[in-house]
């Protein structure tokens, strides 16, 4: 096959608008005495920025958007204002 | 190589099961059915080892492979008439996604009326979804073309359609030859994608873009297409040194010595038109038979080098474009010789629509109408 041919595929680089955790308004925060481990947040985030193994949030990546805390059955997450340090 | 008597949907089948198929989707439809039954039969037999997905419906049919390709399959459908119209919007999918899909469409009226007969509408129908579109007229080049078509499709990374006109040649019962397995091997090494789509390769498949990105992919496809014609007629001379089998290039040519008058068709049309020729050369008159082989890319160029100035194009469609003097071989003839509007003259009908017989002596009747009016 010719590797010069143009594909229509991408491959991860960083993103044209950067990290997705710069994009954050909101910041998630875990209960850990709330939370029974059962990994529907990990399941749901769309960036891939929940651990796991300990639920641990990755802020580089968390973009804020609140799926985690509206899908975790044990209302362990809750939502916080992110402020600018 | 072995010797068989069979039809033309029997020599496609064969062709799919000898290619190394790894895997086939397809919805029957007259008059394709054969094809997806004998597949199906010989994946069944275990003489062929591919998976088979029986589908609800051609979209699913053509979305099924393209998905196949793109983890690094060989794949295969063959569909009709309205099922090649129903797969339209996954045809541009493919081809804009640069996947090796090879399909065989058995061509037929399509609808409305009802209608099962030989007529081109459904493949000329698909002419600008990127697809290289060939035409075979025996059941040996349904074969031959099969292989050639996977070859083609693999190389420059765009889908094939093996195009056959419904019963006449799907149908028809002819001996063919087959190819032995090494042989097939060496034209036709097993597909080796520079990506696949898998989770360790961590790349993702049709992204969203934005203009500056969408152009350049238009842009290549449009130029591969077109370089795709000579990778065709190399891939057909590779075959021909390999078995010694030749069905034509760009064209299949028939008496061109001294000719004035070019008789163009496509399909199972193409091969009568060899017998209207020997009747009109009879008459004196100095016609040749052109059966194009090579539909998409339209080989502009190579129509143009076949015509000695002062002669004419007589064209023989068997689809029309609606509201214009006959159909999209008339059409692409014209614009491909507008730079010698003054040395070829071209005339064009649309015939044997509907699976309209086309016997020999009609086709020579027709010859001589056009011939009257490129005279005037
Ligand atoms: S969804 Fe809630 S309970 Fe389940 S693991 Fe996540 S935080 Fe814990
Ligand atoms: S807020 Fe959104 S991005 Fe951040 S951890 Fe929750 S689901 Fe993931």
């Amino acid at each position: 096959m010719d590797k010069k041919i143009v594909q229509p595929i991408s491959r991860p680089v960083q993103g044209a608008c950067g990290v997705t955790g710069t994009w954050r308004s909101q910041r998630p925060i875990l209960d850990t005495s709330l939370c029974n481990g059962c990994l529907i947040c990990w399941l749901y985030c769309p960036e891939a920025a929940i651990s796991r193994e300990d639920r641990d949030i990755d802020f580089t990546y968390c973009k804020g958007c609140g799926i985690c805390a509206v899908e975790c059955g044990k209302k362990a997450i809750r939502m916080v204002k992110e402020e600018i340090k | 190589m072995s010797k068989v008597f069979g039809s033309g949907n029997t020599a496609c089948a064969m062709a799919v099961k000898d290619a190394d198929v790894d895997f086939v989707a397809a919805y029957p439809i007259t008059p394709q059915t054969a094809v997806a039954e004998k597949i199906a039969a010989y994946i069944a037999q275990g003489i062929m080892d591919a998976n088979y997905l029986p589908v609800e419906s051609e979209h699913s049919a053509a979305s099924a492979i393209a998905a196949a390709s793109a983890v690094g399959a060989r794949v295969f459908t063959a569909t009709a008439s309205q099922g090649l119209l129903y797969m339209h919007e996954i045809l541009h999918y493919a081809a804009g996604g640069r996947l090796p899909l090879v399909m065989a469409n058995v061509n037929r009226a399509v609808n409305m009326p009802w209608c099962l007969y030989a007529d081109h509408q459904d493949a000329v129908s698909q002419r600008d979804t990127g697809w290289i579109q060939l035409f075979a007229a025996s059941n040996q080049e349904i074969y031959d073309s099969i292989l050639l078509a996977f070859k083609v499709a693999e190389e420059v990374q765009i889908p094939v359609m093996i195009n056959y006109d419904g019963f006449l040649v799907s149908h028809s019962m002819m001996p063919f030859e087959t190819l032995d397995e090494n042989k097939i091997k060496e034209y036709l090494p097993p597909y080796d994608p520079s990506w696949r789509l898998h989770p360790q390769w961590g790349g993702t498949f049709g992204n969203v873009t934005f203009s500056e990105q969408y152009v350049p992919y238009r842009e290549s496809l449009t130029r591969d297409v077109k370089r795709a014609g000579e990778l065709i007629i190399r891939c057909a001379r590779e075959f021909e040194e390999l078995t010694g089998r030749w069905h034509g290039g760009y064209f299949d040519v028939y008496r061109p010595e001294d000719a004035s008058f070019f008789l163009l068709s496509m399909g199972s049309m193409g091969k009568e038109m060899e017998l209207a020729v020997d009747l009109l050369r009879q008459e004196g008159i100095p016609a040749a038979g052109l059966r194009l082989r090579v539909f998409c890319p339209f080989p502009k160029e190579e129509l143009s080098a076949l015509l000695p100035t002062g002669t004419n194009l007589l064209v023989f469609d068997r689809n029309l474009v609606y509201g214009s003097a006959a159909g999209v071989l008339l059409q692409e003839s014209r614009a491909a010789l507008y730079d010698r509007r003054d040395e070829i003259r071209i005339a064009g009908i649309s015939v044997g629509l509907g699976g309209e017989d086309l016997p020999a002596s009609l086709l020579a009747d027709k010859a001589r109408e056009m011939i009257q009016e490129v005279k005037k």
